[in-house]
């Protein structure tokens, strides 16, 4: 089981059971769907961004423990941030799961780090993934977002 | 794995004659370690394992006879031409059809539904008419429906299932109408291990003057299937989930529909003669099947049939009975498990969910463990919604899955509650 504790880490499993910002944003300025029809995660995002910070994030949906856990550390991390912050946190993250793209390295990762594990699980690193999409469809499109699909 | 599990599956062989351990020793791909424990296979009904007797006639075949078919007159392509009809003689032997000519080669049954669906469909379909289907058929025997409805303007209907997954028969004799022009069935349901009973149904669907399409994917590899006696107009299924190799599959039709019908693709084969100003099409079954064929995969389906065709069919019945039945038993010592469909006569699979789990963890965790389970929505959402999940884990059984087995799922549900709390 030894490995698999790199996977679910204490932290993943706390945010997978009780997630943060597990709620309907009333203000929110920008929404999307997120759906991974291969094991049926579906979360939903609300942004509520002042200018182009984000002043408030939320979710709710149904899914793994990793894609709920995903979610919840992401809300977390991004609340006060800009959308430039964001989206290089998103690169640096894909990066550090997939090995792939380049990224600006002295991005911090913070809690984030606990998703590391994933990357020997390469099924699964789309749970892990599947916030972040949704997030990047969501300030794209505003109101009217695409949802994100990881298929 | 325990003493009294090994004990179990002795007492099990002896108890329904069947000797699972020699079955076992057939399937090559079984004697593995994934993660550094052995491989417990519970996935055949996404795909199931391939015997010796399988994987050597397809390779005994390209090492020896392989031609095109039907092209040449020289030794090899005779000897592939041969090999390839005699499998559909197996294939007509199985199914019991009246002539070998109603023995279509498709790739699987996701291809056999969207023929009928874009030949007998289309000519026969048009505004105003219904189709209908259950709310537990799998995607590829909604979607060619949905897309015949777009293209004629035709109804889709659903018939619903009750809250243990069989088919609400009331619901489905009242929505059958005059309208109806087919009724497309799942034989055996791949998410619920349902059985329906097809016969009854395809005798009322006649009698409102419907044709009759039914789903086998998932009764092949479980059920001795006779197309007369059932009385359907056409039936399907994979040789991937009948123990044969993938992209080859059959599809059944009635003979008088069947010539009736336009062709599908064109191409070679499906010819007689071609000039720029007319063609003639071939006879059945050839008429459906252009271009070169899944020719191994064809022979691999003879040998698959043949395979299976040496076990008692009752021993090896009550054998996968025997596995359903202890499986439930097995399960419900796993706190929180509730089973998704719980039909009287179920074969084949334990859809199941965990309190408070995602299907998905569940998955990885007992894939950490050695256990191969399917999770997910099993290309089935309609059903995952009626019974308001995201997602079940999904344990379904072959030929070569024992005792044992289970008791290694149970034990790894173990770990998964561990895990995750
Ligand atoms: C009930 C049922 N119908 C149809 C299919 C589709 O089979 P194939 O993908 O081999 O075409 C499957 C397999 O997943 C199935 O289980």
């Amino acid at each position: 089981m030894s490995d698999l504790r790199d996977l679910y880490q204490e932290t993943i499993l706390d945010h997978g059971r009780t997630p943060r910002n597990f709620r309907k944003l009333e203000a929110a300025t920008h929404e999307a769907d997120g759906d991974n029809p291969l094991c049926g995660d579906k979360i939903h995002l609300y942004l509520q961004l002042d200018g182009d910070k984000v002043s408030d994030i939320s979710f709710d949906g149904a899914g793994c423990a990793i894609s709920t856990a995903s979610a919840s550390l992401m809300t977390e991390a991004l609340k006060g941030k800009t959308i430039e912050d964001a989206m290089a946190l998103f690169e640096r993250l894909h990066e550090t799961l997939t090995g792939q793209g380049e990224c600006d390295e002295s991005v911090e990762l913070g809690k984030l780090a606990v998703f590391e594990g994933v990357r020997e699980y390469p099924l699964r690193v789309k749970c892990a993934t599947l916030a972040w999409h949704t997030l990047r469809n969501a300030i794209e499109g505003g109101k009217n977002a695409t949802p994100a699909t990881t298929e | 794995m325990s003493k009294s599990g090994g004990q179990l599956a002795a007492d099990q062989n002896t108890f329904t004659g069947f000797d699972a351990e020699s079955v076992r020793a057939d399937f090559p791909v079984l004697n593995q370690q994934v993660h550094g424990k052995p491989l417990v296979y519970l996935d055949s009904a996404a795909s199931s394992q391939k015997p010796l007797h399988v994987i050597n006639a397809v390779s005994r075949y390209y090492e020896n006879d392989h031609s095109n078919v039907h092209r040449g007159v020289h030794s090899l392509s005779a000897r592939a031409t041969f090999a390839y009809e005699r499998a559909r003689g197996k294939a007509h032997v199985f199914l019991n059809s009246k002539n070998i000519r109603e023995i279509i080669y498709v790739r699987g049954t996701t291809e056999a539904i969207n023929l009928v669906a874009q030949t007998y469909g289309r000519a026969n379909v048009g505004e105003g008419d219904e189709i209908l289907i259950s709310e537990m058929e799998h995607h590829s025997n909604i979607v060619p429906w949905q897309m015949l409805c777009e293209w004629t303007g035709a109804k889709l209907v659903v018939a619903p299932i009750d809250e243990r997954g069989q088919l609400d028969m009331t619901a489905f004799a009242e929505k059958l109408s005059e309208r109806t022009k087919i009724v497309g069935i799942v034989h055996v349901s791949n998410a619920l291990g349902t059985v329906n009973p097809v016969a009854e149904i395809t005798k009322m669907a006649h009698d409102a003057g419907a044709v009759v399409v039914v789903d086998g994917a998932q009764a092949a590899p479980h059920l001795r299937v006779d197309v007369q006696e059932i009385g359907c107009d056409f039936y399907a299924f994979s040789g991937h989930k009948a123990y044969a190799p993938t992209g080859i599959g059959i599809l059944y039709g009635r003979e008088e529909l069947l010539e009736a019908m336009p062709p599908w693709q064109g191409g070679g084969e499906m010819i007689l003669s071609v000039s720029f100003d007319s063609t003639t099409y071939n006879e059945l079954p050839y008429k459906f099947e252009a271009g070169t064929p899944n020719i191994a995969g064809a022979i691999g389906l003879g040998e698959a049939i043949d395979y299976m065709g040496r076990f008692n069919h009752e021993a090896l019945e009550r054998h996968e009975h025997d596995l359903v039945a202890y499986g439930y038993d097995a399960l419900a010592t796993v706190p929180g498990l509730t089973i998704v469909g719980t039909a009287e006569g179920k074969v084949g699979v334990h859809s199941f969910t965990l309190d408070g789990i995602h299907a998905h963890d569940i998955g990885t965790i007992l894939d950490n463990e050695g256990i191969a389970v399917r999770t997910g929505h099993h290309c089935a959402q309609p059903v995952m919604h009626h019974f308001g999940v995201p997602a079940t884990a999904r344990a379904s059984f072959g030929i070569y899955n024992t005792r044992d087995d289970i008791d290694r799922l149970v034990e790894g549900l173990g770990q998964v509650r561990k895990l995750m709390g």
